[in-house]
């Protein structure tokens, strides 16, 4: 068969796909680009073009910077907890004790329960008036009255962060753990009649393994938790005082609450903008990774 | 391998139980205030297991009665049945034979590349014209409509993992199969997709567990109980002036149920599918 005939075939074989893509994807993304010039309302006139107007004024607003910075904050801290509690998890599960296959079992729960349901099942926890958290913090006297966890601008970010990290913390450590299996007996076993410590082993037998899946995993929680949104939006609406507020959920509230589609759309594609330079940079580091460890 | 040292033995014992403890108190407490009695719940200091325990919220979100708590979540219970189940058997009607092109033909791989790239995208950036889109067809407020929208999640993920189920089947049995004279349907129909059956059945776990879990679409383009999906219908009782906190953890429970069925059966299945490199988006 030519190649010629066979790449033609692929491509007539990809068309269904390519051109639901182009639909709900390239068009609409195109579309957003020229919305963002333009000071369009989400319902009614198209709008007039108004150059960069959306992007100065959204790039200058105390609101943008200060939402970047709340989502960074998100982002960096439960990504980090999220892959130094899920390596150490793995560690754990990777010795031998007896109910090991039952509580790798359960460590899929977490991840399958859906966002919205998690979500709603620590709103119920850290509720100021019936909360488990309350009542469990009280009757072991670390506190003494009742507190708004989600209500007060001081803990409503990190009562996400911890909400945020038992869902996805089990995912990062199912990953480091089908990593850690891949470590050939032989080595460690070789390592640790050289004379090897525990952490000697980790840091140079262990983690070169780890290295390559743990990227992986780090670039593609980052990514999520700079478009977070779910969570935040069922647990505190970006409240208190707008001090959860995530980049996603500024968008919603510019395109969709203020019905000012244009702005909106400049603000997404800032957004857009953001994951792509961090997706890329990782990229680059994964890559290196990847060399190195090999 | 480790010394038996049993200091290390008690240590590590002690660090399984937390992790157990961490994993399960807040979905066994989910559980117990969806069969706890509001008084129960409501009691200071709090009563960390009922009495007696009291389904009876099971059976209140179940019944079809109108205008009813049970009406509204059984409704949403039915559209993301259909979401999720259309929205699945469209990507892999489109996966199927997109995975196999780019598997069998490398040269077209970069098409699949930048599908899959579209997975950095904030569904923010794309929402904005496909409101305007949906709202100009009709299709707000529409199961049809989400169901096409969830494309943009699911196609890419199911095409990337049964372009790898693909990879994986030595394209010599096909080469064999045609030089004896079958076309590339009937060489699908007998060899290929047979092989690949276990990768199209995980393709589609995920794709229906992405789908359940969606949220921010299906509140954007829903509005009522034609259209309304299940996490749409949580975060409104989350949110709303529900007095019994019990209620919204059996809605809880109940939405939770199918994923996590889906999670504990086929754990081999998509530990695998997730290690490989894929994660859920």
């Amino acid at each position: 068969m030519s190649g010629t005939w066979m790449t033609t075939r692929a491509w007539l074989l990809m068309l269904p796909l390519l051109v639901v893509m182009v639909a709900v994807i390239g068009w609409p993304l195109v579309d957003t680009v020229g919305l963002s010039f333009t000071d369009a309302k989400l319902v009614g006139t198209a709008g007039n073009f108004v150059g960069i107007d959306n992007y100065t004024k959204m790039l200058t607003s105390s609101n943008f910077t200060r939402t970047l910075t709340t989502t960074t904050w998100f982002a960096v801290v439960s990504v980090a907890a999220e892959m130094v509690i899920g390596v150490l998890a793995a560690l754990l599960l990777n010795q031998e004790f007896r109910g090991r296959s039952v509580l790798r079992g359960l460590m899929i729960l977490p991840w399958a329960l859906p966002t919205v349901v998690n979500a709603t099942l620590w709103r119920l926890i850290y509720n100021p008036e019936y909360g488990a958290l309350n009542a469990a913090l009280t009757q072991l006297h670390v506190i003494d009255a009742y507190r708004s966890w989600l209500g007060e601008p001081g803990t409503a970010l990190a009562a996400l962060i911890v909400a945020d990290c038992w869902k996805n913390f089990p995912l990062v450590a199912l990953i480091a753990l089908a990593a850690l299996q891949a470590v050939p007996r032989d080595i460690t076993a070789a390592a640790l009649v050289d004379g090897a410590g525990p952490f000697a082993r980790f840091r140079f037998v262990i983690l070169p393994y780890l290295a390559g899946p743990l990227m992986v995993a780090l670039v593609l929680r980052t990514i999520e938790a700079f478009k977070v949104f779910d969570i935040i939006w069922v647990m505190t609406r970006g409240g208190p005082a707008n001090s959860t507020r995530s980049l996603s959920i500024l968008v919603y509230q510019e395109a969709f609450s203020f019905q000012r589609a244009g702005s909106g759309a400049s603000l997404a594609l800032i957004v857009t903008l953001l994951v792509t330079v961090l997706a890329v940079a990782y990229a680059a580091l994964v890559k290196k990774t990847a060399g190195s460890a090999a | 391998m480790e010394r038996k040292n049993p200091v290390f033995t008690a240590f590590i014992y002690a660090c399984a139980i937390l992790l157990a403890a961490v994993i399960l108190a807040p979905l066994v407490w989910l559980f117990v205030m969806s069969i706890s009695p509001a008084a129960d719940l409501a009691a200071k200091p709090l009563r960390w297991w009922p009495q007696s325990a009291d389904f009876s919220r099971y059976a209140q979100l179940l019944s079809t009665t109108e205008n009813s708590a049970g009406a509204a979540f059984t409704a949403s219970l039915r559209n993301s049945l259909e979401v999720a189940g259309m929205a699945t058997l469209a990507a892999i009607l489109l996966a199927v034979p997109a995975g196999w092109a780019v598997s069998r033909t490398p040269s077209v791989g970069w098409s699949l590349s930048m599908v899959i790239a579209t997975y950095m995208l904030p569904p923010v950036a794309l929402s904005v014209p496909l409101y305007m889109g949906l709202s100009y067809l009709g299709l707000l407020n529409n199961v049809f409509g989400l169901a096409l929208i969830y494309l943009t999640i699911l196609a890419p993920f199911t095409t990337w993992l049964m372009k790898s189920g693909f990879d994986a089947i030595p394209r010599e049995i096909e080469a064999a199969a045609m030089i004896d004279g079958a076309g590339l349907f009937q060489t699908w129909r007998i060899l290929s997709l047979p092989l690949a059956a276990p990768v199209v059945a995980t393709s589609a776990l995920f794709a229906v567990l992405l789908a359940w879990d969606e949220f921010f679409y299906a509140l954007l383009f829903t509005s009522d109980q034609r259209a309304k999906t299940l996490t749409v219908a949580i975060a409104d009782l989350a949110g709303g002036r529900v007095s019994d906190y019990g209620l919204i953890a059996t809605a809880g429970v109940l939405a939770a149920l199918p994923p996590v069925l889906i999670g504990l059966v086929m754990q081999r299945a998509l530990i695998s599918g997730l290690t490989s490199g894929g994660v859920k988006g």
